[in-house]
């Protein structure tokens, strides 16, 4: 009997084992997937749970649900992996020996790594929304904040789901206003980028956005501290924001087990062959979602594509043929904003967003990069894809796995 | 398109990063450097020279990477490339303009 590993039960590695399962005969094949936690967390949902969007039951459910009969889940705290020797190394004192290995151990905030953010304002006017706590204790601060100067800040890339800043300020403008406290609340978006988004077109349609609803923005920033006291952000350059409300996106690093093993580059991202998923240092180790050190978005859509090719990769893997270099940084995501409308983003490594329609080209009914209520539609109608079909490994519809060109207006 | 610069002719895109690495030199540099009223110092072309050697290695740059380089901490890059340094410092070397994953 042979052992396939998949460490992380988030989002990718759930995928994985529904895949793998369905793939791999069960008298040649144990699956085992390892996580610690018990509650799977739909993470798009933490940028609805501070405006009162969506209920906390909404984006929370048990992990087990979504395990398929014939993988062992382990809800056990994992030390660090050997590669060397092929075996995972948990706390309690198991060795577990793997024939392959699959990382999705996914990237959380590390606030620590910015002076000052958690000094005596944390979670009293600094919040961040990448967390189920940070998102939950922002709700209840918002309920009760009467205005002043609301400032979203971006602490440096690479983040998971880079646009969901630039939505949080688009959903804020639309929060206060439904309150009638617009006046009353100064809106500025403080970004380490040179604009709203690091692809041309798709930065010209959002500085639009951002203009239209009276949202300032601070480019090129790059945070050195926060100051408690003064209650202000200060770059290295010396420049200085000052907020009375600052809802940031700390520092985004992967998992310290990556570090404990030594296997990660300075953020704990691990070295990726960008187009297989396989290890750049271990032929037997696949990695896919937002543990990777690939160039592509940290985002849900990127780690479903990934796992519909890494599956094939891996069977070809097991029957000692060449992989497929088929992935190509596809990404596709709903950005909302505000008022009940949405825009629609389709890209990959090479393409960056355009105007046109999907999933049909040139019918749609969706819109790239423009505003739309059906987009907006197609973002809520997400999350119910998300825990019925996405995480169960079903293909989705009419979306294909590598960046369709029809129905897009390249230049 | 087409750049006269320190009696040369250089490729360089939109946003006028050089297109092409071999065509630089450090008078090239220096004029680049002067139209972002920047006066090059030796500790200047350090730092040039060490963002040259990643490139070379194809190692991607950030700020992060820079300020633990050993080279350069990050308050002096941004005093010797006020503003945006890694892409000031990076338009002067000659090379592409960092790319921040999304």
């Amino acid at each position: 009997m042979k052992r396939m590993i998949i460490l992380g039960a988030g989002t990718a590695g759930t995928m994985m084992a529904n895949h793998l399962r369905h793939h791999l005969n069960k008298s040649e094949w144990e699956i085992d997937i390892i996580d610690e936690r018990e509650e799977h967390h739909y993470q798009p949902g933490y940028l609805f749970l501070p405006f009162d969007m969506y209920e906390p039951e909404d984006i929370t459910k048990p992990i087990r649900d979504f395990i398929p009969g014939g993988v062992n889940l382990l809800n056990e705290q994992i030390d660090r992996i050997v590669p060397q020797e092929q075996y995972v190394h948990m706390k309690n004192g198991d060795r577990l020996h793997y024939d392959i290995l699959i990382i999705a151990t996914g990237a959380k905030i590390a606030p620590e790594e910015t002076e000052g953010m958690l000094g005596k304002e944390w979670q009293k006017s600094v919040f961040d929304f990448y967390t189920f706590e940070g998102s939950l204790a922002l709700r209840n601060k918002l309920r009760e904040w009467e205005g002043g100067k609301l400032v979203v800040h971006i602490t440096e890339m690479p983040i998971k789901c880079p646009v969901a800043p630039l939505e949080f300020a688009f959903l804020a403008d639309s929060y206060f206003k439904h309150k009638n406290l617009r006046d009353k609340v100064d809106i500025t978006f403080v970004t380490p980028l040179s604009g709203a988004f690091t692809k041309p077109k798709a930065t010209n349609a959002l500085q639009h956005l951002l203009d239209e609803k009276h949202i300032k923005i601070e480019s090129d920033f790059a945070i050195e501290s926060i100051d408690n006291e003064n209650k202000t952000i200060v770059d290295y350059g010396g420049r200085v924001v000052p907020f009375d409300l600052l809802v940031t996106v700390p520092t985004n690093k992967g998992d310290e087990l990556i570090a404990r093993s030594g296997m990660g580059d300075d953020l704990n991202y691990v070295p990726t062959h960008k187009a297989t998923l396989q290890s750049k240092n271990w032929p037997n180790i696949f990695v896919l979602g937002d543990a990777t050190d690939i160039a592509a978005s940290k985002a849900g859509s990127v780690a479903h594509f990934e796992a519909e090719i890494l599956t094939d990769n891996i069977m070809h893997y097991i029957a000692g043929e060449p992989l497929k270099e088929e992935f190509d940084g596809h990404a596709n995501c709903f950005v909302e904003t505000g008022n009940g409308k949405a825009l629609l983003i389709d890209f990959n490594y090479t393409h960056e967003p355009v105007e046109g329609t999907f999933p049909f080209p040139g019918v749609g009914p969706l819109r790239l990069l423009k505003e739309s209520r059906i987009n907006h539609m197609g973002k809520l109608a997400f999350r119910w894809i998300y825990w019925n079909m996405l995480l169960k490994g079903t293909h989705i519809p009419f979306v294909s796995t590598t960046m369709q060109e029809a129905g897009k207006s390249f230049d | 398109m087409e750049k006269v610069i320190a009696g040369a002719t250089i490729h360089v895109n939109e946003e006028g990063y050089l297109t092409d690495f071999s065509q630089w030199d450090k008078q090239i540099g220096t004029e680049l450097a002067r139209e972002a009223d920047i006066d090059m110092t030796p500790r200047h072309w350090e730092v040039i020279a060490y963002l040259q050697g990643e490139f070379k290695n194809e190692v991607p740059l950030s700020i992060r990477k820079i300020g633990k380089s050993g080279v350069v901490d990050i308050k002096e890059f941004y005093q010797l490339f006020p503003m945006a340094p890694l892409k000031t410092a990076s338009k002067i070397a000659g090379i592409p303009k960092p790319v921040s994953c999304i």
